[in-house]
């Protein structure tokens, strides 16, 4: 039964894949989809005219392997947040990744640096702010560690809200500014197929670490003093849990710029599915953000004239979707 | 395995609730402690399974130094029975249960089936296995007690601490879990046991420590430590303890 239903899971992800690939500006059948794709692995020749090949491969590719990297990204991080937290509210933002990246990959913009170097710039961001605030939290030893982490990152995330709120002001407002709007809306219109490549080893290597450490991420999120009691090193479990989150969400939002919600919404709606158990919880999370970033990607470009930024798509439909969560769920929080 | 401490000073931060504190727990030997709210008897927990920083004199664990050791270390020695909190997420009673195996897995393993099969023998000890598949956010406190304890034994260690593990228990199970401390002590298991009923350490403690405010004020066998006097003194109301007739047990009542 439990086999069947991932079954399924993979296999409606499946098809939204080729779905993807056929929606859009310009139209291409799904029969034609499959010998494309089929072709290209096979190395045998097709059919489909050769603007198809191009739209498919060269445009719709990365960009729907980006999607469904950058949704799981996010989504895994989350589930593994909220864990490791004990706080449904927690998203991989709450200790500052995005608005550090955010932060880095303004000031590349504003240094007029080439987009390599911005998104270099938005990863590192992202890394430097969660270090600073865990270094932060871990400078008061007296007090509640979690309580610390997350008034930390609140604290440096409003100073790095404001040094981002002084860079646009400053930024040219024809060259720069519109630029930088784009990249805080989030997007993957322009997403090249070495880009989806370049955040591959992050967010395997980030994702990978937290299925390593699943079971005793759900033994962490009964609270420290039991999770001691039954033998695990909380400081260090937590540590790794959060830099194998931290490196999958910083590699995401420096190729899409800040895509709130997913990470937050997503991990509940997998909860409801499968119960708490990181085991079960952290795939689901992570098939369903892929999903979830896919559809979302392929409305934004799919929807009419011009794109809509990702950002705003998905708060459109993370909100109900939260608040409709809260008003329901019964299961996966007490 | 042996607890034991000696001149412990313990409490939270830079604020010292006892001081002064030597016990020991043997293999085999049921150590109750006996005190009112507030008297600092889970802060001295804490403070001996390491979880709270000791604030002067020394813990050791057989051979080792407390600090000395890793938590894994500390855990596969001494498992703990916490007073029975809701938890945050509604991992089923087995998955609870299971999370005692901890101590005995490498860092990035999950349970084995050897694990499992450790969790189900003492779900079956405390009398649970018709809980496993429950949520352990939705049963009720007495049976969360048990899941706790259930977990303890699952954790396999020579010397178990328990924080008042009768406090929500109904009188079956009270009387169940008083004879799994004294069946554990058989075994061979040394206890370490925080309670509210002077009836219960009456009736399987070997020694008696009483703490209050300031640490232990009297700490030796169970017959020569509590007396009505001492239980007066220590809770403030009149007690008085009589001889059932026709044996030697002894009760506590109100005077």
């Amino acid at each position: 039964m439990r086999a069947l239903t991932w079954g399924a899971a993979v296999i409606s992800l499946l098809a939204l894949i080729a779905l993807a690939f056929s929606i859009g500006s310009f139209t291409v059948a799904p029969t034609e989809v499959l010998a494309i794709l089929w072709s290209t692995l096979t190395g045998g020749a097709h059919s489909a005219p050769p603007n198809a090949e191009a739209v498919v491969l060269s445009i719709r590719g990365p960009r729907i392997a980006a999607a469904l990297l950058i949704g799981a990204a996010l989504a895994g991080a989350g589930s593994a947040y909220q864990s490791v937290f004990r706080n449904p509210l927690v998203s991989p933002d709450i200790l500052g990744v995005s608005t550090g990246a955010a932060l880095g990959a303004l000031a590349g913009i504003w240094f007029s640096l080439d987009p390599w170097s911005v998104q270099l710039l938005a990863f590192c961001g992202g890394l430097t702010a969660v270090a600073l605030v865990y270094a932060l939290a871990a400078a008061y030893r007296q007090h509640d560690p979690l309580l610390l982490l997350v008034l930390a990152g609140v604290v440096l995330g409003s100073l790095f809200a404001a040094l981002i709120a002084l860079i646009k002001v400053l930024a040219d407002p024809f060259n720069q500014l519109p630029g930088m709007t784009y990249w805080l809306l989030g997007s993957l219109a322009a997403v090249t197929a070495q880009e989806s490549l370049a955040i591959l080893p992050a967010i395997g290597g980030g994702l990978g670490v937290l299925w390593l450490l699943r079971w005793r991420i759900n033994v962490l999120s009964m609270g420290d003093d039991e999770a001691r009691s039954l033998g695990i090193d909380t400081r260090r479990v937590r540590l790794a849990a959060i830099v194998a989150a931290t490196l999958a969400t910083a590699a995401a939002v420096s190729i899409s710029g800040v895509i709130g919600w997913v990470g937050l919404v997503v991990p509940h709606l997998a909860r409801m599915i499968t119960g708490p158990d990181n085991s079960r919880l952290l795939p689901a999370a992570c098939l369903l953000g892929a999903a979830f970033m896919l559809a979302v990607d392929t409305l934004a470009r799919g929807w009419g004239q011009i794109e809509l930024p990702l950002g705003v798509l998905t708060a459109l439909i993370g909100t109900p979707l939260f608040l409709w969560l809260l008003a329901t769920s019964k299961r996966g929080w007490q | 395995m042996t607890l034991e401490c000696d001149a412990l000073a313990y409490g939270y931060s830079r604020y010292t609730i006892g001081s002064g504190v030597s016990l020991a727990v043997a293999p085999g030997e049921v150590v109750c402690l006996l005190g009112p709210n507030g008297g600092g008897k889970t802060t001295l927990f804490k403070t001996l399974l390491g979880l709270l920083p000791a604030q002067g004199g020394s813990i050791r664990l057989g051979n080792d130094n407390l600090t000395d050791l890793s938590r894994a270390e500390v855990a596969r020695r001494v498992a703990y029975v916490p007073q029975a909190v809701g938890g945050y997420f509604p991992f089923s009673v087995r998955e609870v249960v299971l999370m005692g195996r901890a101590a005995h897995l490498g860092a990035f393993a999950g349970p084995t089936l050897r694990d499992r099969q450790h969790a189900e023998n003492a779900m079956a000890r405390v009398c649970i296995a018709h809980l496993a598949q429950a949520e352990f956010t939705r049963i009720s406190g007495g049976e969360r007690q048990l899941v706790l304890l259930a977990r303890a034994l699952a954790q396999a260690a020579p010397i178990i601490v328990l924080d008042e593990p009768s406090a929500n228990l109904d009188f079956g199970n009270q009387v169940r879990v008083l004879a799994e401390i004294r069946r554990l002590a058989a075994e061979g298991v040394g206890i370490l046991w925080a309670t509210h009923a002077p009836d219960h350490a009456l009736a399987c403690a070997d020694r008696v420590a009483l703490v209050a405010r300031g640490g232990v004020k009297n700490y030796g066998a169970t017959a020569e430590v509590v007396d009505a006097d001492a239980l007066s003194d220590l809770y403030g109301v009149a007690v008085e303890i009589h001889t059932l007739a026709g044996g030697d047990r002894r009760v506590c009542m109100a005077g």
